[in-house]
């Protein structure tokens, strides 16, 4: 399969002492990394990409190590994740599909088998496009506190003929989470909803 | 401390390709931007020092906070630069107030040196206004080579009674500069120009 080229990299965290309430003991924290990658298939339909899903494995598990560096390096403060790819002018949809499996398990093993489905998103966009990347709790998707969502993107990125792939991490709950539901508390961790 | 931060975030850019051509070792930028209140808002306020020191505040967290994104010790940053957007209820003044009189010096404490004048920018705009932050060389502003920028954003920030402040360093300049000009290794860092 195509060798895998990488333009730039970023890293974002964000810290959030407080929207309007009580400033937060422990800040919640967001962190993404993205990575721009050449897309092997752009400019023509290619029928057969899915084993560039294994060239992508070691990227996943570098960008979700490095997740978790910029959280400080201890995987156990984890409490969120989600992923997601800006597909460049001259690919397709479904190239951002290939995003799927190398971002998602590169997390659930790096952060020692997290139970719940990674949420996703991707679009195809040109440069500077915005991606609001999903987040739920990793080991039940029906934690309510832990529903949230990052903007991410980069300025000059993604080419036409790139992919941008995106994996998101976070600390815990939204800063001032107060509506119900299921809680962190309260989850059995079997199935990955609950 | 005097600011009431609401939220910071730290960005990380690292360049290993530039039109098909390995970036070694890659150019990295950083920036720390705070999210602040805007204790003029809403009002004419004749004395803005309280802007003034919380960017004397500012000047120190965010350059540390960038510096060590980087991984870097403060004296290996190679340029500079800093910017504010304001919210709809503060005027493009209180940003001068928070940058210009204060947040120098402790930028370049951290930094050790740091001759040249800070590039700066400022705007006033609504949540997800973009940061265009202008970046020099640190010790002699007339390296041709370092004349750069980053863009930054945050998709909730400034509200209407915040400040949104920006600093960003590098540890390097453009990713294949090649249009002449002083270069780095002919500073004199006396004038903090050539």
């Amino acid at each position: 399969m195509p060798e895998l080229v990488v333009r730039k990299k970023m890293t974002c965290i964000e810290e959030i002492l407080h929207e309007g309430g009580a400033i937060a003991a422990t800040p919640l924290r967001r962190a993404a990394v993205l990575t721009v990658i050449r897309n092997p298939f752009a400019g023509a339909y290619v029928p057969n990409i899915e084993g560039f899903m294994d060239d992508l494995k070691p990227l996943g598990l570098d960008m979700a190590c490095t997740l978790v560096q910029a959280l400080g390096g201890d995987a156990n403060v984890v409490e969120g994740y989600g992923k997601g790819a800006i597909v460049g002018a001259a690919g397709e949809i479904e190239h951002g599909a290939l995003w799927h499996v190398p971002g998602g398990y590169a997390m659930r093993e790096v952060l020692g088998g997290a139970k719940a489905i990674v949420p996703s998103t991707k679009k195809v966009g040109g440069l500077g496009t915005r991606l609001d990347v999903p987040i739920t709790h990793i080991n039940a998707s029906y934690v309510r506190s832990h529903f949230d969502a990052m903007e991410v993107g980069i300025s000059d990125a993604p080419r036409a003929d790139e992919i941008l792939l995106a994996l998101v991490m976070t600390t815990g709950p939204r800063v001032h989470a107060r509506v119900g539901g299921l809680k962190a508390s309260e989850v059995k961790g079997e199935d990955g909803l609950r | 401390m005097k600011a009431k931060i609401r939220k910071i975030a730290t960005f990380v850019e690292e360049t290993q390709r530039e039109m098909d051509r390995e970036i070694s070792p890659p150019t990295r930028k950083a920036a720390a931007v705070a999210v602040v209140e805007n204790p003029c808002a809403g009002k004419y306020v004749e004395d803005l020092s309280e802007l003034m020191a919380i960017g004397e505040e500012l000047g120190e967290l965010l350059t540390q906070r960038a510096v060590a994104a980087l991984g870097i010790p403060g004296h290996s940053a190679e340029s500079y630069g800093k910017s504010a957007a304001v919210g709809e209820n503060g005027e493009l003044e209180h940003a001068a107030a928070i940058r210009h009189p204060k947040l120098g010096t402790p930028v370049r404490r951290v930094l050790g040196k740091g001759a040249a004048l800070i590039p700066s920018s400022k705007k006033r705009g609504g949540l997800g206004v973009v940061l265009d932050i202008p970046l020099g060389h640190k010790d002699a502003a007339f390296v041709r080579s370092h004349f750069d920028g980053m863009e930054v954003r945050l998709n909730d920030a400034p509200r209407a009674n915040e400040i949104m402040v920006a600093v960003a360093v590098t540890d390097s300049g453009r990713p294949l500069p090649r249009v002449g000009g002083l270069k780095k290794n002919e500073i004199k860092g006396e004038d903090g120009l050539r």
